[in-house]
C-alpha cells in the first residue's frame, strides 16, 4: 500500500508544481492578484506531497520491501538499519527523489522569505521554481519511477553498492544537492526578474544571501566528496578529475563567479546582464550534471541508448529550461543598461578578471568532461582526457586569479587608486615570499617550485586579506558579517593553496611487500607489518592487516586497514586506514596476497592534505558568514515597507 | 547580430550535439589515422615491469601486435580492461601496452589488482611517444604486422565486437595466408 501512496504523493505534487508555476508566472503577468494568493499554498502543499512520497520509500527500504523494485535493487535484509536509509539516494531514481526534495525544501524557504519582496516578483520567483520542479517531477514519474512493483517480489534485495556503505557517502549527496539545487533560487530570481524586464542593485541585494548559502553548501559537498574518494576509493589521491567531481565543481566555479559578479551589481550596479548569464550559468551545469551524472550519460552515450526515453526526456527538459532561460535572456538582457563606470584599476575591474577566469576556469572543465562525449556523439569513438589536461589548463587560469585576488582586496570601488595602497602590496608580497619560501625549505629540507609558489601565494592573500579587518579593528569600526565572511572565505582560500601546493610536491607514495614481521621505510615513518587476520562484519567478511607505524624509534599508531568483501554483490572493497602525525595523513591500503605469507601494502604520507579539507570547510563559513549580514535582513525589510506603501493606491 | 543571443546559440549546438549523440549512434571507433598502412614509430622506452630495462620497437618486428596506449587516470580503460584480459586468454595476439602520462607505482598497482593482459608495458610518461603514434586520447589500439605497418587503429575502449569483428579477422587471415 505506501509505495502506491508514495506513487500518488508524487503525482498530487506534479499537479501542484504545474498549479504553482502557471498561477506564479501568468497570475503576476496578468495581475490577477487571487492567482498569485493561490502560489503559496501549493508551494506548501507540494512539500507537504514530496515529504510523504519520500517517506514511503524509506518506509519501504527500513521494512525490507523487496516488492519494490528500486529497494530491490538497493538493499538488502543483511544491510544495516543506518544504509537502508540513505539507501534511498544509493541510485538513479532515489537521488531524483531526494533531488525533488531539496527543491521543495528551497522553494518553501523562499515562499517564508517572500513577504520581504513585492508580490508581483515574488509570485514569479516561485512560478519559475514551480516550472523547474514540474519539470523534474515529470522526469521522475515518466521515466524513473521509484515506486514500480516487482511481480513476484524478490526473495532478498540485490544490496547497496558496497562502496556507498560509509558514513561519509550518507551525508555527501544530501550536502552537495543542497548546493546544486540552491542555485535554483539564483536561477528563478534571474528569470523573475528578466520577466519582469527591470533589474536593479535591490535584486541583487535579495539574491545574495541566497546563492551564498547555496555557494557554502555546494563547497562542504564537493570537499566532504573528495575527503570520501580520498579514504574509501584507496587509489591515493583526493581529486581525480572524473566526471562525476567535474559536474560538481562546474558549478561551483560559475557560482563563485556569480558571488562575486552578484556583489559589483549590489555595490554599484554595474554588471547587470553578465550576472544574469552566471545565474542561468550556474543552475544550467548543476542541472546538466545532475543528469549527466545521475543517468550515466557521461561515461557513454551507450547508456543513453540503453534507455532512449530519458535520453531524449532529459534533452528536451534542458533545452526547454535552458534554452528557454537563455532566451528570454537574449531578449531582455539588451534592456539593462548600467550607466556608472569605473576606472581600470577600481575593484570593479579585479572582479570582471575574477569573473572571466573562473568561467575560463569552468570553460576548461567542461571542454575536458565533454570532451569524450561529444567525440562519442561524433562517432569518434570513446576517450578519456584526464589530469595530464585538466592540471596544466586549470592552473593557467587560476594562477593569475589567486594573484588577482591578492591585489584586487586592496582595490576600492570606482577609482583606480591601487598606488595609495602599492606599499602594503609590496610589502605583503615580499613577506610572504620570504615566508613562504623558508616555510617550505625549513618544514621540508628541500625546496620546489610548486610549493613555493603556492605558499607565497597563500600567505599573500591571507596577508592581503587581513588587512583591511586589522585597520577597521584598529580605527574602533566594526566589522560588518559581509566583511568578515568575504575575509573568512579568502583566508580560506590562502589556506587552500598552500596546502594543496605543498601535498601535490611532497606527498610520497610507495607500494611495499612485506611478510609478517618485516618492516619497511617509507620517509621518516617505519612500518612493521604483524600480519593479517580474518575478520566478520554484519554484511561482509574481511581480512584486516595489522601496521605498527613508528617514527624515529617511537610509536605513532598501530593501524587496521581491511579488504572486504560483501556477501551480496561479491564486491572486493579495500578500507583504508589513517592517521595524522605531526601534519602528515599517513595513508595505509592492503593490497594482495602475494603468497608465501607476504601481502603488498600501499603506503602514502602526504603532509598538510587535511588542510585541503579543512580550507574548504572554511571558505564554507566564510560563505555562511556574509550570508548571515543583518544588511540583507535590513534591507530587506526596507524594501517591505516600501512595498507596503506603493501597494496601497492599487487596491 | 546581439551579441547576447550567443549564449542561446552556443547552448543550442551542443544540445545538437547531444541529439546526434541519442538518435543516430555511430559507428564506434573509425578516426582514420594518417599513419593507417604506414610503419609503426620507432621507440625505445622503459619497461614498466622491469624497471632498468628499455622496449625497442625493433624487438617486437617480425611479428603481429596490438598496441594499446593506456593510463591508470583514464576511466574507459578500466572499462576495457577485461576485454583486454579475453584478448590475452584467446593468445591469438601479443599486447603491448603503452603507459601513457602516467604514475609508474599507481600503473604497476592498477595491473596487480586488475590483471595484467600485456605482453610488455612501456612507459611515455612525456607524452612524447603518444604524440609519434597521433594518440587522441586514451584508450585507442593499433594492429600492427610483421612488417611493422599499422593495418588498424581503434579509438576508445576496445570491446568484444571490435575484437572478434575487425580485429581477429585481420589476424587469423593473415596467419591462414601465409
Amino acid at each position: 500500500m505506501l509505495p502506491e501512496l508514495g506513487h500518488f504523493a508524487l503525482i498530487l505534487a506534479l499537479l501542484l508544481a504545474g498549479l504553482q508555476a502557471f498561477f506564479g508566472i501568468a497570475g503576476a503577468a496578468l495581475g490577477r492578484e487571487r492567482w498569485m494568493a493561490a502560489v503559496i499554498p501549493a508551494v506548501a502543499g507540494q512539500a507537504v506531497m514530496v515529504a510523504t512520497a519520500v517517506a514511503c520509500l524509506i518506509a519501504a527500504f527500513v521494512g525490507d520491501d523487496f516488492s519494490v523494485s528500486y529497494v530491490a535493487e538497493n538493499s538488502n535484509t543483511a544491510l544495516p538499519l543506518f544504509y537502508r536509509v540513505t539507501a534511498l539516494w544509493g541510485a538513479h531514481e532515489g537521488s531524483l527523489l531526494l533531488w525533488i526534495l531539496l527543491l521543495a525544501l528551497w522553494t518553501l524557504a523562499v515562499a517564508v522569505g517572500s513577504g520581504r519582496l513585492p508580490p508581483h516578483f515574488a509570485a514569479r520567483v516561485l512560478g519559475v521554481l514551480g516550472v523547474v520542479s514540474f519539470g523534474f517531477l515529470l522526469f521522475t514519474l515518466a521515466t524513473s519511477n521509484p515506486f514500480v512493483r516487482l511481480d513476484p517480489p524478490a526473495p532478498d534485495g540485490g544490496d547497496l553498492n558496497p562502496i556507498l556503505q560509509d558514513p561519509g557517502l550518507a551525508v555527501h549527496p544530501p550536502v552537495l544537492y543542497t548546493g546544486y539545487v540552491g542555485f535554483a533560487v539564483a536561477f528563478a530570481f534571474a528569470c523573475a526578474a528578466m520577466l519582469e524586464g527591470r533589474l536593479d542593485q535591490q535584486w541583487a541585494r535579495w539574491t545574495r544571501p541566497w546563492t551564498a548559502v547555496a555557494w557554502a553548501f555546494l563547497t562542504c559537498g564537493i570537499a566532504m566528496g573528495s575527503f570520501w574518494a580520498y579514504y574509501e576509493l584507496g587509489w591515493g589521491g583526493f581529486w581525480f578529475w572524473d566526471p562525476v567531481e567535474n559536474a560538481s565543481f562546474m558549478p561551483w566555479l560559475v557560482g563563485t563567479a556569480l558571488l562575486h559578479s552578484l556583489a559589483v551589481t549590489d555595490k554599484r550596479g554595474l554588471f547587470k546582464s553578465w550576472t544574469l548569464l552566471l545565474a542561468i550559468l550556474a543552475f544550467s551545469l548543476s542541472m546538466l550534471g545532475t543528469f549527466l551524472v545521475r543517468s550515466g550519460v557521461l561515461v557513454s552515450v551507450h547508456s543513453f541508448a540503453a534507455d532512449p526515453m530519458r535520453g531524449v526526456f532529459i534533452l528536451v527538459f534542458l533545452v526547454i529550461m535552458i534554452g528557454g532561460a537563455l532566451a528570454l535572456y537574449a531578449w531582455r538582457a539588451p534592456l539593462l543598461k548600467s550607466t556608472a563606470g569605473f576606472e581600470l584599476g577600481a575593484r570593479e575591474s579585479f572582479l570582471l578578471f575574477n569573473n572571466v577566469l573562473l568561467v575560463i576556469a569552468a570553460a576548461t572543465v567542461f571542454a575536458g568532461t565533454l570532451a569524450p562525449l561529444i567525440s562519442d556523439a561524433l562517432g569518434l569513438g570513446t576517450v578519456s582526457v584526464g589530469p595530464p589536461y585538466f592540471n596544466p589548463t586549470f592552473m593557467m587560469s587560476t594562477l593569475p586569479l589567486l594573484a588577482l585576488l591578492a591585489v584586487g582586496i586592496h582595490a576600492s570601488w570606482k577609482r583606480g587608486r591601487l598606488k595609495d595602497s602599492a606599499r602594503a602590496l609590496l610589502v605583503t608580497c615580499l613577506v610572504a615570499a620570504v615566508l613562504g619560501c623558508g616555510l617550505v625549505f625549513g618544514l621540508f629540507e628541500r625546496g620546489g617550485l610548486l610549493a613555493s609558489v603556492g605558499a607565497t601565494l597563500g600567505l599573500w592573500i591571507a596577508l592581503s586579506s587581513l588587512l583591511d579587518p586589522i585597520d577597521r579593528w584598529r580605527r574602533g569600526l566594526s566589522l560588518p558579517r559581509a566583511v568578515l565572511g568575504m575575509t573568512v572565505a579568502h583566508l580560506g582560500v590562502a589556506l587552500f593553496v598552500v596546502a594543496l601546493t605543498t601535498v601535490q610536491s611532497f606527498t610520497v607514495e610507495r607500494d611495499v611487500a612485506l611478510a609478517a614481521g618485516a618492516s619497511a621505510r617509507v620517509g621518516d615513518y617505519e612500518f612493521r607489518f604483524d600480519g593479517v587476520q580474518p575478520l566478520d562484519g554484519p554484511n561482509y567478511s574481511a581480512l584486516a592487516a595489522t601496521v605498527v607505524v613508528t617514527r624515529h624509534g617511537s610509536r605513532v599508531a598501530v593501524l587496521r586497514p581491511q579488504k572486504r568483501q560483501y556477501w551480496v554483490q561479491r564486491q572486493l572493497t579495500s578500507e583504508t586506514a589513517i592517521t595524522m602525525n605531526r601534519g602528515n595523513n599517513l595513508l595505509l591500503a592492503l593490497g594482495d596476497n602475494l603468497g608465501a605469507g607476504r601481502w603488498s601494502l600501499r603506503v602514502q604520507i602526504r603532509p598538510l592534505v587535511s588542510l585541503v579539507w579543512l580550507a574548504a570547510f572554511i571558505m564554507a563559513l566564510g560563505g555562511a558568514l556574509a550570508a548571515s549580514d543583518r544588511r540583507y535582513r535590513a534591507a530587506q525589510a526596507t524594501q517591505r515597507a516600501l512595498a507596503g506603501v506603493a501597494g496601497e493606491p492599487a487596491r | 547580430m546581439n551579441r547576447f543571443l550567443l549564449p542561446l546559440g552556443a547552448f543550442l549546438l551542443l544540445a545538437v550535439v547531444l541529439a546526434v549523440g541519442i538518435w543516430h549512434s555511430p559507428q564506434k571507433g573509425v578516426i582514420a589515422s594518417p599513419l593507417l598502412g604506414r610503419p609503426a614509430p620507432q621507440f625505445s622506452l622503459p619497461e614498466l615491469n622491469h624497471p632498468g630495462r628499455q622496449l625497442h620497437s625493433a624487438q617486437l618486428k617480425g611479428r603481429w601486435y596490438l598496441f594499446n596506449v593506456w593510463g591508470t587516470w583514464c576511466t574507459e580503460c578500466r572499462a576495457e580492461h577485461a576485454v583486454l584480459l579475453k584478448v590475452q586468454q584467446a593468445g591469438v595476439v601479443p599486447l603491448i601496452g603503452l603507459d601513457w602520462k602516467d604514475d609508474d607505482a599507481q600503473a604497476r598497482d592498477f595491473l596487480t589488482q586488475l590483471g595484467n593482459p600485456y605482453q610488455a608495458v612501456a612507459v611515455d610518461a612525456s607524452g612524447r611517444a603518444a604524440i609519434e603514434w597521433g594518440v587522441y586520447g586514451a584508450p585507442e589500439t593499433f594492429l600492427v604486422n610483421p612488417q611493422g605497418i599499422i593495418v588498424y587503429k581503434h579509438v576508445g575502449a576496445l570491446t568484444d565486437d571490435t575484437w572478434t569483428r575487425d580485429i581477429l579477422p585481420r589476424v587469423s587471415a593473415a596467419a591462414a595466408g601465409s
